[in-house]
């Protein structure tokens, strides 16, 4: 006869007292065990949340992305195109000119042989395709009494080795002119009427649609007759150079290119409609990658507030289960205690007699505590698989290899469940203390003087 | 002497102050004694069978049991003294409820641990006639057989000295005289039997009678 088979005879015998401890137990142990689980199943959850979340917003990024990408191509296409029909003009003017008076009147000052432009073209220049030599001035209309800028210009000059190509510009006829928007307009002028400038006769060929630019209060007449008028004969004040088919920082080479056949000129970027559509599809492309940018860094705030928030789920959730545990614990050990101490009620007379036929106070100590102990081992197992369990279905996951696998990864929830059965039974042991205490000191001779 | 008391006193404190319960009480068991203890309530019946059970400390005089003076010994030793050498039977049998036959038989060896408790367990159970009931527990025993498995593990561990607390008390006559038989035949074997009783017929059976009156010895026969 040993005393783990009084226990377990006692057990089994009084049932009530025995399931309602190894309840308990299981309770408090599954309520820890569970508060774990259900703390790593909300990571786990957070987890997958935010990793949905970056999906979907690398997923957009990646779309915007190959989007802008394709728009970009789609532009530089476009804007290749654009220049290869339109080219970038250059004029080349005299060194000596001043560029504000260009940029504030649309008039140059000062000239140039006119026999450049025939240099020029009888030179081996690669960077320019087109040649327009004119001349320019402001000056007031008598006849009419208004001012205008006079353009005299003879057409296109074809660069001599690269043979004749069609003109981008058709030359205006002696004795012709064309006029533009603001002229016609406030002149009432058509096409085919008379009209003499600076005393001499001439026919409108052309009326120029309104431009927004110096062109509308330009006319433009033959360079010979324009000399003549002008009193510029032999000089011109600038060559209007076309189709340049540079490639890199053009306007460097135009200008090195020219300087070597045309010393003491300056070549200046005349801005062409082509480059200003290229400038506005660049800032549009500019502008969609700071969308782009723009897009990245909302979908990381979102991700990082979102990060934040379940974070915050998670630290008060962990407050919670940091208060309730402990309390359903100490509950839990307070019954434990109460159960024992029924239970050592009911034996007192067993006890007695134990101890008559000499039992030691310990050898009655150990009966209560080899109980407890059991009852906590058996208590911790089942607290253990019913606290995962819960932690589980609580935590809104669905049992699965993958759940198991992550659920026991970071090693809390392990390490509390290896944990469970061997603290269980100190736990359970723990709260009957007291009443085997009482129970192994109760004195024999009253428990037979009471008999 | 397998028990000798002498001059022993002990007092209780009761609800309307001190209560005398032995008052310089002295008795001596031989080997082979079967002692009656007779005398009204409360007159120290129980008390004396405590002292001399080595459960109950006299505040004066001694208690010699076996050769050892048990309240000399620390609770523990005192403990495994009293399982090797004191048998007790109660009038209410005190057996363990949720255990069979044998476990009660058996339940004194937890406390000297002694292997080969069961071939003596099953040897006494066989002389008392319980053979039949060895799995039953104590609430499937009539009231003979409780007293004669109460005894069994009264005897188990071989004691020399056995203490009866009216343990005929709730026996017919048929099973009071078994039990008492049973006390004779430890007592012959060498044993010493202190036997408290009202009964008449049980102290007939012992081989001194001791009458007790507040405390003290009254008569002896």
């Amino acid at each position: 006869m040993s005393v783990w088979r009084l226990v377990l005879r006692e057990m089994k015998h009084r049932k009530a007292n025995f399931v309602l401890s190894l309840l308990s137990v299981t309770v408090a142990i599954a309520c820890l065990v569970g508060a774990q689980t259900l703390l790593r199943s909300d990571e786990i959850q957070t987890e997958t949340i935010l990793s949905e979340k970056q999906t979907e917003i690398e997923s957009a990024i990646s779309v915007r992305e190959v989007a802008v990408a394709e728009a970009g191509k789609a532009l530089e296409d476009s804007v290749r195109k654009d220049m290869l029909k339109l080219g970038f003009n250059v004029l080349i003017v005299p060194a000596s000119q001043d560029l504000a008076e260009l940029h504030l009147n649309g008039t140059l000052t000062e000239t140039m042989p006119e026999s450049y432009v025939d240099k020029l073209a009888s030179s081996n220049i690669v960077t320019i395709n087109h040649l327009l030599p004119s001349v320019t001035k402001r000056v007031a209309w008598p006849e009419k009494e208004i001012d205008v800028i006079v353009q005299g210009t003879r057409g296109e000059v074809p660069i001599m080795h690269r043979g004749l190509k069609k003109p981008l510009l058709e030359a205006v006829p002696p004795g012709t002119m064309v006029v533009g928007y603001q002229v016609h307009s406030k002149l009432g002028l058509k096409a085919e009427d008379k009209v003499a400038l600076l005393g001499k006769e001439f026919t409108v060929k052309t009326l120029h649609p309104e431009r927004g630019s110096t062109d509308d209060v330009t006319i433009w007449i033959d360079l010979a007759e324009a000399q003549q008028l002008l009193g510029m004969e032999n000089v011109i004040n600038a060559i209007l150079a076309l189709e340049c088919g540079c490639t890199g920082d053009r306007i460097s080479q135009i200008r090195e290119e020219i300087a070597g056949i045309l010393p003491g000129t300056n070549v200046i970027e005349k801005h062409s409609q082509a480059l200003t559509r290229a400038e506005s599809r660049n800032k549009a492309k500019v502008a969609a990658d700071n969308a782009l940018l723009a897009e990245q860094k909302a979908g990381q705030e979102t991700l990082a507030r979102e990060t934040k928030s379940r974070a915050e789920i998670q630290n008060r959730r962990a407050g919670l289960v940091g208060i309730l545990v402990p309390l359903v614990l100490i509950g839990c050990a307070l019954w434990i205690g109460f159960l024992a101490f029924g239970n050592v009620r009911q034996r007192f007379s067993e006890i007695g007699i134990l101890r008559a036929i000499g039992l030691s106070s310990n050898q009655v100590l150990a009966l209560f505590l080899i109980k407890a102990g059991l009852i906590g081992l058996i208590g911790g197992v089942a607290g253990a698989v019913v606290g995962v369990l819960i932690g589980i279905q609580f935590g809104g996951l669905a049992p699965s290899e993958e759940t198991w696998r992550r659920i026991f990864e970071t090693g809390a929830v392990l390490t509390t469940i290896v944990l469970a059965p061997l603290l269980a039974p100190a736990f359970s042991a723990i709260a009957s203390w007291l009443p085997a205490l009482i129970a192994a000191r109760r004195d024999p001779a009253l428990v037979l003087q009471a008999e | 002497m397998l028990v000798e008391i002498q001059d022993a006193r002990k007092t209780y404190q009761g609800a309307s102050g001190q209560v005398l319960a032995v008052d310089g009480l002295s008795l001596s068991l031989d080997a082979g004694d079967f002692v009656a203890v007779q005398g009204p309530s409360g007159c120290g019946k129980s008390t004396l069978l405590l002292l001399a059970g080595g459960l109950l400390a006299p505040e004066s005089g001694s208690v010699q049991i076996a050769g050892e003076k048990p309240y000399e010994l620390s609770a523990d030793a005192r403990s495994k003294f009293r399982a090797q050498n004191v048998g007790f039977v109660f009038q209410q049998f005190h057996l363990v409820p949720y255990l069979s036959v044998l476990d009660n038989v058996l339940a004194p060896s937890i406390a000297t641990g002694s292997t080969g408790s069961e071939q003596r367990a099953r040897e006494l159970i066989d002389r008392f006639g319980l053979s039949h009931r060895l799995a039953h527990t104590p609430g499937e025993l009539s009231s003979g057989e409780r007293q004669r498995t109460a005894l069994a593990r009264a005897m188990l561990n071989q004691p020399k000295v056995l203490l009866a607390d009216e343990p005929t008390g709730n026996l017919d006559t048929e099973n009071a005289t078994e039990v008492l038989k049973h006390l004779r035949e430890f007592a012959s074997s060498g044993g010493a039997v202190l036997l408290v009783t009202h009964d008449a017929q049980a102290a007939a059976a012992a081989d001194r009678v001791v009458h007790l009156r507040e405390g003290k010895i009254d008569t002896a026969v």
